[in-house]
């Protein structure tokens, strides 16, 4: 049998979490407990439920950035003015995840804290320079979410610890920005190939770009020597059509039920194109 | 632990197990079967209920989250006028082929006529996104919604 906490603030959370530190912390559950399926029947870990928590819960502005509660769930994101103001990679990503059950359920720490390489956050929470907020009885600490994200399905997170809020910076200016989500159908789909893109240019001339890809490796694929020369370039087909080669090469995708690596590598460089196609400078 | 909470509008205490899921709860323990198991793993769509008047998927719930909330079943439409005409359009379309699917999607379009009362045809579909069905298409159960929604503007209307 197993035994479900249900802490009403942080320091009950935390309290509990120093008496139970085997405790699984459950935010939608949309995840966890399909995992727990395939536990032994032995298994009795408690689950310690985050939803009432209220420390956890929405958005607010902090004056340069805004704060996410992690048990936030997708439906409240996608509604929310601030986030809508200065994350709207992240609601278009967000928009992707699940079915609308599953968006009144999951929540953004969930999938951050999941890790998957086909979390469709994430690939925008490394574009808009995310920060992961933990914490446990004896304190706080920031992570930026690229180091916070170990590898597939691995992160930083300690025992007695979770994750209380992702912090974004306000908005910056990026007129052209995507994200796009290739999957086996539009909903109930895990990412065959995502991608998240961000560029400002002036006068045709690119003076910052910044791309994101998830499913094409461990982790989020960024390429920061393709943004470093784009920059100063003037998007014509030579430039997309160099970068796209960039992309077939540096991504590193695998073959599994939904995909072949090969058709990942294809999918990202088109991504990347249509994007950069998409842009008039 | 002794659980309570709001079941079709009924005060409901039962004792069961926290980690129940809530599936097993009104299938077996309450012996509401109109709620079915497909996959449950949250990809089809077919355990969907409503708790506070949004949708769920009951086979990713555990009991302990039910506590103090106002559910909402396949059982419990008839209790209500927008149910009633959801049910009778669900009929009248034609909508209903082996019928495993339907509660869900019944739940599913509960939801989303409460938020969106006169959805476009592409919003229908949006809503019903997460509802798998491999029988019939979606065109007729579009179609029912479709209906429902102008039924109830009807009823609203007075007509």
């Amino acid at each position: 049998m197993r035994a479900v906490l249900k802490p009403a603030c942080l320091e009950e959370l935390f309290s509990l979490l120093e008496r139970h530190p085997e405790a699984l912390a459950m935010a939608g559950g949309t995840d966890l407990l399909v995992r727990l399926r395939s536990e032994p029947a032995a298994d009795e870990r408690p689950l310690l439920l985050l939803a009432n928590v209220a420390e956890l819960q929405g958005i607010s502005d902090m004056g340069n950035e805004i704060s996410i509660g992690a048990a936030t769930t997708l439906t409240r994101l996608i509604a929310d003015p601030l986030a809508g103001l200065h994350a709207p990679l992240l609601i278009s990503a967000a928009r992707t995840i699940g079915g609308p059950a599953v968006r009144n359920m999951a929540t953004i720490g969930g999938n951050v804290s999941t890790a998957s390489p086909a979390g469709d956050s994430l690939p925008p929470l490394y574009l808009l320079g995310a920060e992961i907020e933990l914490a446990s009885m004896q304190g706080k600490r920031r992570l930026p979410i690229g180091d916070f994200v170990a590898g597939p399905g691995r992160t930083q997170l300690h025992k007695r610890e979770i994750i209380t809020r992702i912090l974004l910076p306000h908005a910056e200016d990026f007129p052209c920005r995507t994200f796009e989500k290739v999957g086996l159908r539009r909903s109930l789909a895990v990412a065959v190939t995502s991608f998240a893109g961000m560029i400002r240019l002036s006068g045709g001339i690119v003076e910052e770009a910044r791309f994101a890809w998830g499913s094409v490796g461990p982790t989020v694929v960024r390429l920061p020597g393709l943004e470093a020369e784009l920059v100063g370039a003037r998007l014509d087909l030579g430039a997309v059509r160099k970068a796209a080669e960039i992309v077939r090469r540096e991504v590193s995708p695998i073959d599994d039920i939904r995909a072949t690596a090969d058709y990942r590598r294809s999918v990202a460089a088109n991504l990347l194109v249509r994007f950069l196609e998409g842009i008039h400078g | 632990m002794q659980l309570t909470f709001i079941l079709n509008g009924n005060e409901t205490q039962i004792d069961t197990r926290e980690e129940r899921r809530v599936v097993d709860l009104l299938r077996e323990d309450l012996g509401l079967t109109g709620t079915k198991e497909g996959c449950g793993t949250g990809e089809c769509g077919a355990c969907t209920i409503l708790v506070d008047g949004e949708s769920r998927l009951s086979c990713l719930m555990v009991a302990a989250q039910l506590e103090g909330t106002r559910v909402t079943t396949v059982e419990g439409l008839e209790e209500t006028r927008k149910g009633t005409l959801l049910r009778r359009a669900f009929a009248e379309e034609g909508a209903v082929q082996c019928g495993f699917c339907i509660p869900g999607m019944e739940m599913a379009a509960m939801a989303l006529l409460r938020h969106d009362p006169e959805p476009t045809r592409e919003r229908i579909r949006a809503g019903l996104s997460g509802n798998l069905c491999r029988c019939t298409g979606y065109v007729k159960i579009v179609d029912a919604v479709e209906r429902a929604a102008e039924d109830l503007r009807c009823c609203r209307e007075g007509r």
